[in-house]
């Protein structure tokens, strides 16, 4: 038997070409790339311009902002003088680490940026000139076990946003008077709620927290309630991937809308009850 | 479908070796395994392949079809061959190689027997008995056929070749199947913590994508076996929630 260590990974084995697979691999993380690029480009101006990120008649409040602190932290800068930390640097903190530890982005970042591995079956291009692989168990993706901490926090997340959507039903008229009403700003915030709460509630370490740590689910009557909420929790989470995609896109479209109303470059078109 | 398709197979041993081509008749419903038995019949009978039962149950014929690895008997060469009428087959790349698509596998029988059984209290009513939906999740996990897809496919074992320190997603599975067995008595997450090295493990999902037999691999077994990692080793919070509650300890 040939030793396996790292130092004789090629061992025994065929001489393969590194480049065998003829089909088009390389689309997924390519796409990942360029979507989930553009998106942390978006957010990162969005987060430093610290503006447009309220529309107070329409009752609607940037996602990225939300909720709206009582307090504000300032800084000295050198050159720039008294500053504000934006809010939503720190705001940003919970729904950031929630999707960074998250098991889907795991694998669409580990294959699109760090390359490990980009693809199923192709080679890794820095495999042998890298450092001894030690995949989450040593610094600092060790600290993605913590995942659940992370889902903690991003779950009271959607209860605030919960409140921001039903903020978003009362507009005020011409005179400022509010009312009851709906508007595309209301619509487009109900339904980034939706796909947030499937996203937030479909995720690994609720499904284990709910029902998936248990074995005996026959055992008692808690036990099987926790089957029926493993069930339907699972179902969510067969799908946690495209809800991962499609809250992150809504997040983006919610909070460019609110900064393009803000900025009188569209109008909230609403309905008044 | 094309009446005539080319073989890119690799031949020679753990020395040194080669893509040799051969042509190949096509006929209708044929798959990979069955080009490879034309060319043994009728042009190289050298040519060495491990097969048994061409129906996608024994798990013996896995190979690179294409640079992906995929049971030969199930994969229908007109999925494969592209504009050049050209298909190649290698051997797994994470085992090492004895001859030809044939590879050394005996490393998962070792990892296999590293792994307690079932392991049942003597107290336990007899005759064993368990509810439908207990046995719901673990059947999933006995649907392994133990062809090694997942382990060559799986980027731990097959470009860092960490074989001393991560037992592969096969094992993962079985492990998956023992753990959550409501029967058994073992505590099997030292294990996986340590020498089993479920931390080596960064989801990125290549063995469930790749399974024959379509076992959630990531989702339902390392995931969920993760999470019990977490639950002893970084949880604290939890960990003191489930003390003053008076959760019964693990044996």
């Amino acid at each position: 038997m040939p030793s396996y260590t790292a130092e004789s990974r090629e061992e025994g084995r065929a001489r393969l070409p590194i480049g065998a697979r003829t089909d088009n691999w390389w689309t997924a993380p390519l796409s990942f790339a360029i979507v989930f690029g553009l998106f942390v480009v978006y957010v990162t101006y969005r987060m430093f311009e610290n503006a447009h990120y309220e529309v107070h008649a329409s009752g609607l409040l940037s996602p990225l902002y939300s909720p709206l602190l009582p307090f504000k932290f300032e800084v000295n800068l050198p050159l720039l003088g008294q500053k504000m930390i934006s809010p939503a640097i720190y705001i940003l903190i919970v729904p950031m680490s929630f999707r960074m530890s998250c098991y889907y982005y795991r694998k669409a970042y580990y294959r699109a940026l760090f390359q490990d591995p980009l693809a199923c079956g192709v080679a890794e291009p820095m495999a042998k000139s890298r450092m001894r692989y030690t995949g989450e168990r040593a610094l600092p993706f060790v600290a993605l076990n913590f995942h659940r901490y992370a889902f903690y926090a991003a779950a009271i997340f959607i209860f605030i946003l919960g409140y921001d959507v039903l903020l978003a039903f009362r507009i005020e008229d011409a005179s400022g008077v509010p009312h009851f009403g709906i508007g595309v700003g209301t619509l487009i915030f109900i339904v980034n709620w939706v796909l947030l709460t499937g996203y937030t509630f479909g995720c690994h370490s609720w499904r284990h927290l709910i029902g998936g740590g248990t074995d005996c689910y026959s055992c008692t009557a808690i036990s099987r309630t926790r089957y029926g909420l493993w069930q339907k929790f699972s179902l969510l989470n067969s799908k946690h991937a495209q809800w991962a995609w499609l809250s992150m896109i809504s997040v983006g479209i919610a909070d460019l809308y609110v900064n393009l109303v803000s900025r009188g470059t569209i109008p909230d078109l609403h309905i008044l009850f | 479908m094309r009446e005539e398709i080319t073989l890119n197979v690799y031949r020679g041993n753990s020395e040194s070796g080669d893509e040799k081509s051969y042509p190949v008749k096509t006929f209708p419903g044929m798959v990979v395994l069955d080009a490879i038995h034309q060319i043994q019949a009728s042009q190289d009978s050298t040519l060495a392949c491990r097969w048994n039962c061409k129906a996608a149950k024994c798990g013996s014929c896995s190979a690179e079809i294409n640079g992906k690895p995929r049971l030969m008997c199930k994969s229908r060469i007109e999925d494969f061959y592209g504009e050049d009428g050209k298909i190649t087959v290698h051997p797994l790349k994470t085992f090492p190689l004895i001859k030809d698509l044939v590879c050394d596998v005996s490393w998962n029988y070792k990892k296999a027997e590293q792994i307690p059984p079932l392991t049942i209290s003597p107290e336990t009513p007899r005759p064993l008995r368990m509810q439908q939906i207990d046995v719901e999740r673990v059947q999933e996990f006995r649907k392994c056929i133990e062809c090694f897809l997942c382990q060559d496919v799986c980027h731990v074992l097959r470009d860092h070749n960490r074989k001393d320190s991560y037992f592969g997603p096969r094992f993962m599975v079985k492990i998956a199947a023992l753990e959550m067995h409501p029967l058994d008595t073992l505590d099997r997450r030292k294990q996986l913590k340590n020498e089993g090295g479920i931390g080596f493990c960064n989801i990125t999902k290549c063995c469930e994508e790749l399974c024959p037999e379509h076992i959630h691999i990531t989702d339902n077994a390392i995931i969920p076996l993760k999470e019990r990692v977490v639950d002893d080793y970084f949880d604290p919070i939890g960990g003191l929630i489930r003390k003053v509650l008076g959760a019964k300890p693990r044996p």
